[in-house]
């Protein structure tokens, strides 16, 4: 079926198009097209065949050659993943508050620009794609957000794009010398180990490191990070931890981690050290924090952080058994999709309880379980597939994660396990003063969930318990694409 | 093969599927709900009995069920069920002495608002452990064992309007997690080194004899982590902690803690790996081995110093579970693992019966726990009070009758055993007196001397004291196959027959044992018997005493050092995170904005200033010129007859 990721990235232009274009039921239309969006994305996994490696469901057409430009979509295990979680995390942040039509359309652009970024091949095309993100999230933040809006919108918007251009300019070099800007020609190039000639190789893997850092984000490039996620309104603090925040970690994986396997084989030690920061440090700042939406997004840094452990103990030290490998980045993939739907339900559910209450201070709730079980209930479910909690879909990933750093960078990874311990005490601390003890006054007339809310976090939750249980089909998508990365990676 | 033999996974499925269906009951449907879970326990028993009849056929039966669970890579990630002598017993056990506390829940909590949720949580609770005991994989066994942990949480603050309840679940799962993260370590590096998470595999498991040779050298790494876990779940110094505050909970709960569940995990864990911890023993001896040892004496021995100066009936009751368990796990320690084991189930039966009769007296004191309060109360609840000295005779370590004599009896000939130091054995032989000491003082102030406040005592009703007389029963009947006479229980876990030998009985360390015991009941009757407000121990000895009442400050200890050093980084991270690694971005930015400001500086001053300058010059000049261009004819004229004059001037000059 050709066209096929084409129509699944025009799909939510069109609909951004119709939905600023009506007076009411924006959100409603908005919804309509995220579910053609769905089906996009259902009929594009009916099409993939998880046996083979490459690129599949290739569109390729020629676009600007002068400029190495080339409009190149396919998809692999990897792409389809990110698709599908794309797919089911901007419907549920749709669902998690009301939006007028431009708040619609800006999400649905904010959609098409990461399902362009998960399938374009082509650095040009990618980065249009990778780019066009940040603006309908920009004026998302900086139009709807709360408190210090403005400032954190800029700072999201600057820090993010001052990244992306020294990541654009490192491109530009390696286009300069090696002339193709063509995701697969440049892996190929970094597995010769020549991608630039001497010192400027070392100044075009900082360039895009630093992009990338900015973006997942790595300790200690995360300030703008608890800044924006604390400003944004409920669903699009949804969107940006649930789907963007992959981007990133997409983005190391398709570029970096190809490109320049020397640099990273020298400098592991430091980046491991870095992930090691982003798994211990944030976990206990959030443990510091008194606002519940701060609380969650330095917690999403730690879980990232896990991802980034291990993508660079699958590359970087030099005795790397392949089967560990294998471990390892299943993990980081499987742990992308989990944090994906696990962050987004937290900050789901933070909203909700902001909704009700009107502010999100931690000691502003108490003794809610008296009141609305039913809410606790299920927010304890995902605080319990954020803590990985057997059983539920968080603890796969991390279990593959720490199964393969753990053989192949022992020492970091045994640090690191400290942030499953600091992740349990600050939800632990977040279930005790939110739903135990005497019911706080505020919260005496608090609404358990409506049938709506019901909704939105039953097929959520589901998925979770799914995972945890059964993740065979999880791994059906991506296991050849992992197993090809780490071939190429090995 | 019976049926059961290759379905064992439906022991913990029962109660869990049970215990789903209970949670999505109206909370109003409570017969329904406690019907429930008492008819999934009662289902699982009958499994467990029907799956404990084949393991009887040949000494030393195992069979095993292995499955993928998911494949990654080119490797299949395998789990499994095993059935042998130590998962069978632990079956029964916790099933039958589950079973007795579903139904004394029913009497205990009838007042309760949320009794279905209740026993939803039982049910799960019992499942997960369940699932512990039967796994095949040492990754079942963390997955059901993490499981468990959710379980004693939810169990512990159930009471969830009690501040008090919701910090001792906190304190219960963040503690026994620190020790789990041990245990995940070692499971990874178990799987690292042996390639599998089976324990038996036809041959290629972990636990035989190929997966052995593989863990080579790293078994002490492996079996020291994995044992962090046990640590934690099994309440062993310096992990304790929590398992006394775990008596927020009610009543029940902290039966099936102390009992059946939660704790037995702990050292039926250690149990289960054991070849891990002797691989490469000399004369039964490995360094991880000797850790074990150390720490379930000092486990044993501190917490029957801190029982004797508590005043919380359970409380008592909860420091000697830790004791009993420090004991066990010497046990597994020197080598003993079916003594171990058969403590662990003699243990299992007794400590519930002690913890349901504290429960039963404590209902009916409507919810008195200070046995300083208590007192007399043998003609009011002679029920209560036979099984409870059933109990405590158990407990005690009084053999003959009582199962848990003999158990003890068992560990103490193992431990004079160890080759390399009798150091164990008199400490343990020293527990001995302390238990006794510690129980006969309960005794003497709940069930003696004179009626303090308990004038409206009264006995509970017969839902609540059936299940103790069943499990009295049980504890004295478990006595039989625990003799040194016919040591059946021990040659079944070992996987030997046995033999009857009536010889056997006559020993000197029992005589040593019953001296001792004999010792400890007399001291405590001399000591308590008149005994009032005060405690005579802390007559004689206050500072020792208030050092004990406050458990040995440990908890304090914690608090003013990791939690408050963890609190101190937290707010230092934070504040770095505020104004450190966001304080060098808005330096970037600051010098961005500064040179913003230089070059606008530049800008309007140097470049702009020219521009304006050369403009403003530019519009003189013109305005100048504009100003020559003024329409009238004469002043052209004018301006023509000079230039005509000055060009022939020139013309005139030139030639």
């Amino acid at each position: 079926m050709a066209g096929l990721i084409t129509t699944l990235i025009v799909t939510p232009l069109v609909g951004a198009l119709l939905v600023s274009a009506t007076r009411n039921y924006a959100r409603a239309l908005a919804l309509v097209f995220n579910l053609i969006t769905i089906i996009c994305a259902f009929i594009i996994w009916r099409n993939f065949d998880p046996g083979l490696p490459g690129l599949q469901l290739v569109e390729r057409h020629s676009w600007l050659p002068a400029i190495g430009a080339e409009y190149l979509f396919g998809i692999d295990g990897l792409c389809l993943l990110l698709v599908v979680l794309t797919s089911l995390v901007f419907p549920f942040a749709l669902l998690a508050q009301k939006m007028d039509r431009s708040f619609c359309a800006l999400m649905l652009i904010t959609q098409a620009a990461l399902y362009g970024t998960f399938t374009a091949h082509n650095f040009v095309l990618w980065f249009l794609f990778y780019e066009m993100s940040l603006v309908p999230a920009f004026l998302l933040i900086k139009m709807w957000g709360g408190e210090n809006r403005d400032r954190a919108a800029t700072k999201f918007f600057l820090y993010t794009f001052l990244g992306s251009v020294a990541m654009l300019l490192s491109f530009l070099g390696i286009y300069f010398a090696r002339g193709t800007f063509d995701f697969i020609s440049l892996a190929e190039l970094g597995k010769t180990g020549d991608v630039l000639p001497g010192k400027l190789k070392w100044l075009a893997f900082a360039g895009i490191f630093l992009g990338l850092a900015v973006k997942v984000p790595l300790f200690p490039f995360h300030t703008w990070l608890p800044d924006a996620y604390e400003a944004a309104p409920t669903g699009v603090s949804m969107v940006l931890t649930g789907a963007l925040s992959k981007m990133g970690v997409y983005g190391f994986i398709r570029l970096l981690l190809p490109l320049f396997p020397n640099e990273i084989a020298t400098l592991g030690p430091w980046l491991l050290t870095l992930t090691v920061c982003s798994i211990v440090i944030p976990p206990l700042v959030a443990w510091a924090q008194s606002d519940l939406k701060r609380m969650v997004a330095y917690l999403s840094i730690n879980h990232l952080g896990y991802c980034m452990l291990g993508l660079f103990a699958a590359t970087a030290p030099a005795v790397r058994p392949l089967e560990e490998m294998h471990a390892a980045l299943s993990g980081v993939v499987m742990q992308m999709f989990n944090h994906g739907i696990t962050a987004a339900a937290l900050f789901y559910f933070v909203g909700l309880l902001e909704q009700r209450r009107g502010s999100r201070g931690i000691d502003d709730f108490g003794g809610l379980m008296q009141r609305t079980p039913l809410l606790c209930g299920w927010m304890s479910v995902v605080m319990f597939s954020s803590l990985g909690l057997p059983g539920l879909n968080g603890f796969i990933g991390e279990f593959l994660i720490f199964k393969g750093s753990f053989a192949i960078a022992a020492g970091y990874t045994a640090v690191a396990v400290l942030g499953l311990l600091f992740t349990a005490v600050v939800f632990m601390r977040a279930m005790q003063s939110l739903f135990s003890g005497p019911l706080t006054r505020a919260c005496s007339t608090f609404l358990d969930l409506s049938s709506h809310e019901k909704w939105a976090i039953i097929p959520v939750t589901l998925l979770m318990f799914a995972i945890g249980i059964a993740p065979q089909f999880l791994f059906n998508i991506f296991n050849t694409t992992v197993v090809h990365m780490a071939r190429l990676l090995a | 093969m019976s049926w059961i033999v290759t379905n064992i996974w439906l022991i913990p499925a029962v109660p869990l599927a049970f215990s789903l269906l209970i949670l999505f009951l109206s909370s109003s449907r409570r017969a329904a709900a406690a019907g429930a879970a008492i008819i999934g326990q009662i289902i699982a028993l009958g499994f467990s009995i029907l799956a404990f009849l084949p393991t009887l056929q040949a000494p030393g039966f195992r069979a095993v069920q292995s499955f993928t669970w998911f494949t990654f890579g080119d490797q299949a990630l395998r789990l499994g069920w095993v059935l042998d002598p130590l998962a069978a017993a632990m079956l029964i056990m916790i099933t039958l002495v589950g079973l007795c506390i579903f139904v004394f829940s029913v009497g205990y909590m009838a007042g309760d608002k949320n009794f279905t949720r209740f026993f939803a949580y039982l049910s799960f609770f019992s499942g997960a452990m369940l699932g512990v005991v039967i796994a095949n994989s040492l990754l079942l066994l963390f997955v059901s064992w993490e499981l468990v942990g959710l379980a004693s949480y939810l169990l512990i603050g159930f009471w969830i309007d009690r501040p008090s309840a919701a910090a001792a679940a906190k304190k219960a799962f963040i503690t026994t997690r620190i020790g789990d993260l041990g245990f995940f370590l070692g499971m990874l590096w178990l799987y690292h080194t042996s390639g599998t998470l089976l324990f038996y595999d036809n041959g290629n498991g972990a636990l035989e004899p190929s997966g052995l040779l593989k863990i080579g050298s790293s078994a002490t790494l492996v079996a020291l982590l994995i044992f962090c876990g046990a640590v934690g779940k099994s309440g062993q110094f310096p992990l304790h902690v929590w398992l006394p505050d775990a008596m927020e909970g009610p009543t029940p709960v902290s039966a099936l803690i102390h009992a059946a569940t939660m704790v037995a995990a702990g050292v039926f864990l250690v149990a289960r790996v054991y070849p891990l911890f002797s691989l490469g023993a000399v004369n039964g001896v490995t360094p991880s081995l000797m850790v074990v040892i150390s720490i379930g004496v000092v486990t044993a021995l501190m917490a029957s110093l801190i029982a004797l100066a508590q005043f919380d009936i359970k409380r008592i009751l909860a420091y000697s579970t830790v004791s009993q368990l420090g004991l066990m796990m010497v046990s597994l320690g020197v080598g003993g693992v079916a003594a171990g084991i058969m403590h662990l189930l003699a243990h299992g039966f007794f400590k519930a019966l002690l913890f349901l009769g504290a429960g039963s007296v404590i209902h009916g004191l409507h919810h008195e726990q200070d046995i300083r309060k208590m007192g007399g109360l043998r003609w009011i609840m002679p029920v209560t009070f036979l099984t409870y000295t059933i109990g405590m005779m158990n407990l005690s370590g009084v053999p003959f009758f009582f199962s848990g004599g003999w158990t003890k009896e068992e560990i103490l000939h193992r431990t004079a055993e160890w080759p390399l130091s009798r150091l164990p054995h008199y400490l343990m032989l020293a527990g001995v007196i302390l238990t006794a000491l510690y129980m006969t003082r309960q005794m003497i102030y709940v069930f003696f001397g004179r009626k303090r406040e308990t004038s409206d005592a009264h006995e509970s009703p017969r839902v609540m004291t059936m299940p103790l007389i069943i499990l009295a029963v049980c504890s004295i009947i478990l006595a039989i196959v625990l003799t040194p006479a016919w040591p059946w229980l021990h040659a079944y876990l070992n996987g030997e027959p046995a033999r009857l030998d009536f010889g056997a009985l006559i020993q000197p360390m029992l005589f040593l044992s019953l001296l001792l015991v004999a010792a400890g009941i007399g001291l405590a009757w001399l000591m308590y018997r008149n005994a009032g407000e005060t405690d005579p121990l802390a007559r004689a000895q206050p500072g020792l005493f208030r050092f004990l009442g406050q458990k040995m400050w440990i908890d304090e200890f914690y608090e003013h050092t990791f939690i408050a050093f963890s609190r101190v980084v937290a707010h230092l991270s934070d504040f770095l995170d505020r104004y450190f690694w966001d304080g060098l971005v808005n330096l970037f930015s600051g010098m961005g904005q500064a040179f913003a400001v230089l070059s606008k500086g530049f800008d309007d001053h140097a470049i702009n200033a020219r521009v304006d300058n050369t403009t403003a010059g530019a519009r003189r000049f013109g305005r100048l010129i504009a100003a020559r261009h003024s329409g009238q004819i004469q002043a052209y004229l004018g301006a023509i007859a000079i230039g005509m004059l000055l060009l022939l001037v020139l013309y005139a000059w030139l030639a």
